[in-house]
């Protein structure tokens, strides 16, 4: 096991096209904000907030969802649902190999996971985006899943939070990927009925059709800190203005100064602020 | 781009032949000399070109022709086929965005609302129209132009031609993403019929924005699409020469869109596509409005919602349950 994740940087050209190797592989992760060297157990029980800066690094979902529901609590549904192939999309790779590549090394059938839980003793119907799976991106069994969270929530009366990390739709399933933005956002529209809060958890990154779909809806909307969330990405729009953009731009604390979000919530005090909007509207 | 003489490359002999047809008529005519047999056989020769070339169109080819320069375009639609227009603008919070035209209007002599992205013909048109991509002002401004329609009980006739959403600065400032999703779910439980039209570029989520109908319609050299062959193209094959492959693997066209049941209907367009017979088109459209409004119309207000909901509910391809 090496000491340090950090490869050549002729290593890591070579490895182009494969997945390339994380910072957080190893015994050591080096924080991508300040660049401290952390031992990895410290910085996974300190649920990866670098200890020296406070930057968040990603959180696997499970772990996210243990660790903010109350213990134990979480039981997950749809896990039937698997994603198929429906235009036989190939480009370096075949949609359907990739699927079964990324399902092998990760263990998750697609992009998201969603269940029951409780925060406080408080029933929610929950869900969070899995972001290592193809970025995050909505294709067909994303929005299903997203769409019965709300289904869920409306059946039991009560409230829903959804954790967002997703670079947008999924480019591979063409348009039934854009259709998932309006299938998630009327299984929204008909929870609205049962006047029960949705929360919605923006995490780095939150952009394109998730963005522009239920992640934008919710009653209250919070991010972490210096989360990415925006409808087009950076890249884009650099190149269609052709300017770099303003440094922070499209940043959680950018969005809370232009008044798109109601909130930044410290990971660690996250459960508690969830668990007090609930408490003032379920 | 001027208009009517702006040619795709597989248009081109086919319109070389049809000029040669109508030099040799005006020969004719002058009575110079009778071209008559020469130009029955040309004639000939040009629907069979027509044919040809326009019964078996790649994917790409039906993208450059959703884009054609000389595609009539909603306003082209809005002239022939409503009466009575009145235009409202403004989205009461920042500004008027040109590129989403809405008002009241009469279609068959019933008022409707009516909405539809707005490209422009040339330089000049096309900065006010901002190449018909939206900005957040845009989908706001449709917005409450549904709401109001709702609160009349007025139909909503939309009508999508966009490249997409407009990824600048000012839009993301102003929260483009959060002015598409209030939309979608806005347009989730509004209580009057909604029928969606793509009559060009059904481009992402802008065209989504005002795309939540109980029927969508496309014509049938249009194109919907989460993304653009040529960005599908840069991300996926860092390369954007490769839009031709893309279009192929996105499966964009109406006549797709058709097999998989996401729209409803494929509207046909005259030979050699809506820009050779504006007139043709407009009336296929008409006539398929007419249809799926008098349908919808016989709905309750509750029932519409329903039907929309489902309807949407249903899209998607998974194994499992």
């Amino acid at each position: 096991m090496p000491w340090f994740s950090k490869k050549p940087r002729i290593a890591r050209a070579e490895a182009n096209g494969k997945q390339q190797p994380s910072r957080m592989e190893g015994l050591w992760a080096k924080c991508e904000s300040c660049d401290e060297i952390i031992y990895r157990p410290e910085l996974e029980k300190n649920w990866n907030i670098c200890p020296a800066c406070g930057h968040h690094a990603p959180w696997p979902a499970r772990t996210r969802l243990a660790n903010l529901l109350d213990s134990g609590s979480f039981l997950e549904n749809d896990t039937r649902l698997e994603p198929l192939d429906p235009l036989g999309f190939a480009d370096a790779k075949r949609y359907r190999d990739r699927l079964r590549t990324t399902r092998k090394s990760l263990g998750e059938a697609d992009a998201f996971i969603g269940g029951l839980g409780k925060i406080d003793g408080r029933t929610v119907s929950v869900g969070c985006f899995v972001f290592e799976f193809m970025g995050g991106s909505m294709g067909s069994v994303v929005g299903e899943k997203v769409a019965r969270v709300f289904e869920r929530a409306w059946e039991q009366k009560c409230p829903a939070i959804i954790f967002s990390a997703s670079g947008g739709a999924r480019m591979q399933e063409g348009i039934f990927s854009l259709m998932q933005m309006a299938k998630t956002s009327a299984a929204l529209a008909r929870f609205r009925e049962v006047r029960k809060p949705y929360v919605s958890v923006m995490l780095h990154p939150t952009t394109g059709g998730v963005a522009a779909s239920f992640a934008w809806l919710g009653d209250v909307i919070i991010a972490e800190p210096k989360a990415l969330i925006g409808f087009a990405g950076p890249r884009v729009i650099e190149q269609t203005i052709r300017q770099k953009l303003p440094p922070g731009f499209q940043r959680a604390e950018f969005l809370v100064e232009h008044g798109m979000i109601d909130s930044i919530i410290h990971r660690k005090e996250l459960r508690q602020k969830l668990s007090q909007v609930l408490g003032l509207l379920a | 781009m001027a208009g009517m003489s702006y040619a795709l490359d597989f248009e081109r002999p086919l319109l070389e032949l049809e000029k040669k047809i109508e030099e040799l008529k005006t020969l004719s005519h002058t009575g110079a000399m009778d071209f008559g047999a020469e130009i029955s056989k040309l004639e000939k020769k040009a629907a069979r070109l027509q044919q040809e070339i326009f019964s078996e169109l790649t994917r790409w080819q039906v993208v450059q022709l959703s884009r054609h320069p000389s595609r009539p375009y909603f306003l082209d639609y809005l002239g022939h086929l409503f009466t009575d227009f009145f235009e409202l603008a403004g989205d009461r919070h920042f500004a008027e965005d040109a590129s989403i035209v809405g008002g009241f209007a009469r279609f068959e002599g019933l008022p409707v609302m009516v909405i539809g992205h707005q490209k422009g013909r040339g330089t000049k048109e096309n900065m006010l129209r901002n190449f018909g991509m939206p900005r957040p002002e845009g989908y706001r401004k449709a917005r409450r132009l549904m709401e109001l329609a709702e609160r009349f009980g007025k139909p909503i006739l939309t009508f999508v031609d966009t490249p997409g959403a407009y990824p600048g600065i000012g839009a993301e400032e102003r929260g483009q993403a959060e002015a598409i999703a209030v939309n979608l779910e806005v347009m989730c439980r509004l209580k009057v019929p909604i029928i969606s039209t793509v009559i060009g570029e059904g481009g992402s989520g802008g065209a989504l924005a005002i795309g939540v109908g109980n029927r969508i319609l496309m014509l049938e050299n249009s194109i919907y699409s989460v993304i653009s062959p040529e960005a599908c193209s840069s991300i996926l094959y860092r390369d954007p020469t490769r839009a031709e492959r893309a279009a192929e693997s996105l499966k964009l066209t109406a006549k797709d869109l058709l097999g998989i049941k996401i729209i409803d209907e494929l509207v046909p367009e005259p030979p050699g596509g809506a820009h050779r017979d504006p007139a043709r088109a407009t009336a296929h459209l008409g006539k398929a409005l007419k249809r799926h409004l008098s349908e919808l119309r016989a709905m309750s207000p509750e029932q519409l919602v329903q039907h929309r909901y489902l309807r949407f509910r249903a899209l998607g391809s998974f194994a499992g349950r």
